[in-house]
């Protein structure tokens, strides 16, 4: 389980936060949705230590570490492909960087380019591949960490309806095939109640969480569900709500 | 061919025709301008005296280029990998640019002697900067999302260098190298007409003083050419390098 208790960030006279409490569970995909610029996205740097906290306690698995770096994976709206890699060398850089054997993760990262779809793109350079491809093979180095927590921050936000449709499938098999636990943040609605076990409505800043919803529902055959629906309408009314505030 | 290279091909020709027709209509001596008929008729003709000299400058061109390298690309490194000790170099460097660098080449010679080394210091000084601060300028290019993610990926310096920072910073390093190469030629000549017992930069200096203007210009038809194919050796080698683009 991730827990994070009493988080609180500032930039000078800015709170970010403020005491923010979350918890994840074990296996679970939680997804935080909240107007723009609330502060999802320095919850994560400062999750991941990218930016010092300025209070608060982190804690995975039932203990207390300084950050999640190097403990979570982590896949964002810009696939950061290196354009001098070649899809699976791409794939194959947290191995690299973990000094793994090299044999073996290429087999790892083969047998997951053929189970989305990647198969015969193994050598193509990304420059010349589509964008779902190339955030599919973000998705594949992401298996490639050996962490059990994925952080995901609009990791298909970027794409077209149709081919973010696919990767919501090809997301949620993190989940379902690979036992991961998930935090996602987003501003898609739609994606979130498609996807999530748990869905937090984040307030603007200083940012907490205002509302959570248990989606116990099966994923698929989801988008027609009215409780769903009717969720929807509830979180974009409050999401309009904070942006009629602000205008 | 494209349009551009005919155009550019034909302002050639056509200075070089002006050239050739104003000597022989205003009966120009050859030693104080040859006609470029009289120059191609030298720089061909007095092949197995200009080779050898050549020869000289173009190895004294390369071991510069070479020297150069081997302290910018560590020195630009350190600088990046250490910022005070960039804050701490950079008035050295700039400064070192504002020293006529031509200046220093009597000096060079005095230290260095008449050979091989002090025009190869001389090439080496020459390109040193545009090198240097153009990999540093790369590295510092970087985008930091990138450098963030590989931190996340716990990459040690060393990683991080070799796997993001050094292919992110190649095409300045390059695009610096192409600089260097073509003015290393203008160090390399300079240190031979301060001093020297071989090279074009000499024989120039040695055919001046007797008037044999045509081989004058025939040494820097060679020079050119040397320069011209430095130049496209080191495009060369950066479309093969930099294979991404």
């Amino acid at each position: 389980m991730l827990s994070v208790s009493g988080l609180t960030k500032k930039f000078e006279d800015l709170t970010v936060m403020e005491g923010f409490d979350l918890t994840v569970r074990r296996g679970g995909f939680t997804t935080l949705i909240g107007p723009s610029g609330c502060g999802k996205s320095t919850l994560f740097d400062v999750l991941t230590g990218v930016f010092p906290r300025d209070g608060g306690r982190i804690s995975w698995l039932g203990e207390d570490v300084p950050d999640l770096m190097g403990r979570a994976a982590y896949m964002q709206q810009k696939d950061l492909l290196l354009p001098w890699f070649s899809l699976i060398d791409n794939a194959l850089l947290p191995a690299k960087i973990a000094g793994d054997s090299e044999n073996w993760s290429r087999e790892k990262a083969s047998a997951l380019f053929n189970r989305l779809g990647l198969h015969d793109f193994e050598d193509y350079m990304p420059q010349k591949v589509s964008g779902g491809m190339r955030q599919r093979c973000a998705l594949v180095r992401t298996l490639m960490f050996e962490h059990e927590l994925v952080l995901l921050d609009e990791p298909i936000s970027s794409l077209d309806a149709i081919t973010r449709r696919s990767l919501q499938g090809l997301l949620l098999l993190l989940q379902s095939e690979f036992n991961k636990t998930i935090l996602m943040i987003t501003h898609d609605i739609e994606e979130a109640l498609l996807m999530s076990d748990e869905l937090l409505v984040l307030t603007p800043m200083p940012m907490r969480i205002r509302e959570r919803f248990v989606l116990e529902m099966p994923k698929p055959g989801r988008s027609s569900n009215p409780e769903l629906l009717k969720i929807k309408e509830h979180v974009l009314e409050e999401l309009e709500g904070d942006l009629d505030g602000t205008i | 061919m494209e349009r551009s290279n005919w155009i550019s091909l034909l302002i050639a020709l056509t200075f070089i025709a002006i050239w050739e027709f104003a000597c022989g209509w205003f009966s120009v001596p050859d030693f104080i301008l040859p006609a470029p008929s009289e120059i191609l008729k030298t720089t061909v003709l007095k092949t197995s005296l200009l080779l050898p000299h050549a020869g000289v400058t173009a190895l004294e061109i390369i071991m510069g280029i070479f020297l150069s390298l081997l302290v910018a690309v560590p020195l630009a490194t350190v600088m990046f990998a250490c910022p005070s000790i960039e804050r701490a170099l950079s008035p050295f460097l700039v400064a070192s640019q504002a020293v006529p660098v031509f200046a220093l080449a009597p000096l060079l010679v005095i230290w260095l002697g008449y050979g091989l080394a002090s025009k190869v210091l001389m090439a080496a000084i020459i390109i040193f900067f545009p090198i240097t601060v153009s990999l540093l300028e790369g590295y510092k290019n970087c985008d930091r999302e990138y450098a963030v993610f590989f931190d996340l990926m716990g990459a040690g310096s060393w990683k991080k260098l070799r796997l993001l920072y050094w292919p992110w910073a190649l095409p300045y390093f390059f695009s610096g190298l192409r600089v260097g190469v073509t003015v290393a030629t203008i160090g390399a000549v300079i240190g031979e007409w301060v001093g020297a017992q071989r090279g074009l930069g000499y024989l120039m200096i040695q055919a001046n003083a007797r008037l044999q203007v045509s081989l004058v210009f025939a040494a820097i038809v060679w020079l050119s050419a040397m320069g011209l194919a430095l130049w496209v050796f080191v495009g060369f080698l950066e479309r093969k390098v930099i294979y991404w683009k």
